[in-house]
């Protein structure tokens, strides 16, 4: 879903870029507070990760594949906001290295995919987590659906755009109708290779996973109350 | 909790090599059909005033690296390059962020240098 240059208007591409810096800076302040010593080199991981799958293209409906986005992926293993420093982070390279996406649209990019996509996959992730039965398999079918949800809501954030400040002048119907369509059969891989690439890290390292506090054994937490008070 | 003995290394290790070996190997049979946006985009005209990249002549455009003939080589190479490339960065940001000073701790630093 890499935007080229020339889809949307300079204003709205200027706009969604400095909802991409407001987003990622916001983000920069969340993360200092999802990963300690151990985390921090597992986002480097996850964003390389994310930036290999995404080049697997799967063949979906007539002459059409789709790719993973990866935003329930990151969310769910090293957090929200890790996770959209890490998409960022992959977009940033995509575009200056492979000239995928545009330079001018790397702001829409950014806003559709991370600053959109992974705050709905986590907050889709975090409600499933809560309602279902705290065991492996709700897990996995939170994540599937968190991701599933994700990929047609980067499609709509998209039309959003398109609908301020599309070059074109295509019917905004004719645009949502077929960029949420294929994205929904899209979201169906998404939910597949996240389920799986989740659930694997969880059967090794659960300990790892960010989003499966849960399925851990509770922390204690003591009230004695603290003597000294950190000298 | 109990602490775990196990390092994290091993576990990082088997990631990068995996992430490698999809973005080396596997990739070249990655489907070539254009993907959800560009066939939209293709179908319904969206792409009428698309411009051509800035970067287009860049060496590893299009995930096929420059100057390299075979077809499986070129785009494995720069699978690999570009993994390792978002590994770099990534791991810096990381590192940087995990090491930004907390405004926001549940606590003040231990002094306050100066003022009263």
């Amino acid at each position: 879903m890499h935007v080229p240059d020339g889809f949307i208007d300079a204003p709205v591409s200027v706009a969604a870029g400095a909802v991409a810096v407001a987003g990622v800076a916001l983000s920069l302040r969340g993360a200092r507070r999802e990963l300690d010593e151990r985390t921090a080199p597992l986002a480097g991981l996850v964003a390389s990760f994310i930036f290999a799958v995404q080049m697997l293209n799967f063949p979906v409906a007539s002459g059409t594949s789709g790719h993973l986005l990866g935003g329930a992926l990151a969310a769910i293993l090293v957090g929200p906001y890790t996770g959209v420093l890490c998409l960022s982070v992959v977009l940033l390279m995509q575009g200056l290295l492979f000239a995928d996406g545009g330079l001018t649209a790397l702001g829409v990019n950014i806003t559709d995919m991370a600053i959109v996509g992974v705050p709905v996959a986590y907050g889709v992730f975090r409600l499933l987590i809560t309602v279902l039965p705290a065991n492996r398999r709700s897990f996995t079918v939170a994540a599937f659906t968190a991701a599933l949800v994700s990929v047609p809501t980067a499609a709509g954030a998209f039309t959003l755009l398109y609908a301020l400040g599309g070059v074109t002048d295509v019917p905004l119907g004719t645009v949502a109708a077929s960029m949420i369509g294929v994205h929904l059969l899209i979201g169906i891989g998404e939910g597949v290779i996240t389920a799986l690439t989740v659930g694997s890290v969880l059967a090794v390292r659960p300990d790892l996973v960010y989003g499966a506090e849960r399925l851990r054994v509770p922390l204690q937490l003591r009230t004695t109350p603290a003597t000294g008070g950190g000298r | 909790m109990t602490r775990r003995p196990r390092s994290n290394r091993t576990f990082l290790l088997v990631g990068v090599l995996v992430a490698l070996l999809l973005a080396g190997v596997v990739s070249y049979y990655a489907s070539s059909r254009p993907d959800g946006l560009e066939k939209v985009a293709a179908d319904k005209g969206l792409d009428r005033g698309e411009e051509e990249h800035d970067l287009a002549d860049s060496p590893l455009a299009d995930y096929q690296t420059d100057e390299v003939g075979n077809e499986r080589l070129s785009g494995g190479l720069a699978g690999v390059i570009g993994v390792s490339a978002t590994l770099l960065l990534g791991t810096g940001v990381f590192w940087v962020v995990r090491r930004l000073p907390r405004s926001q701790g549940p606590r003040t630093g231990p002094a306050d240098p100066g003022r009263g």
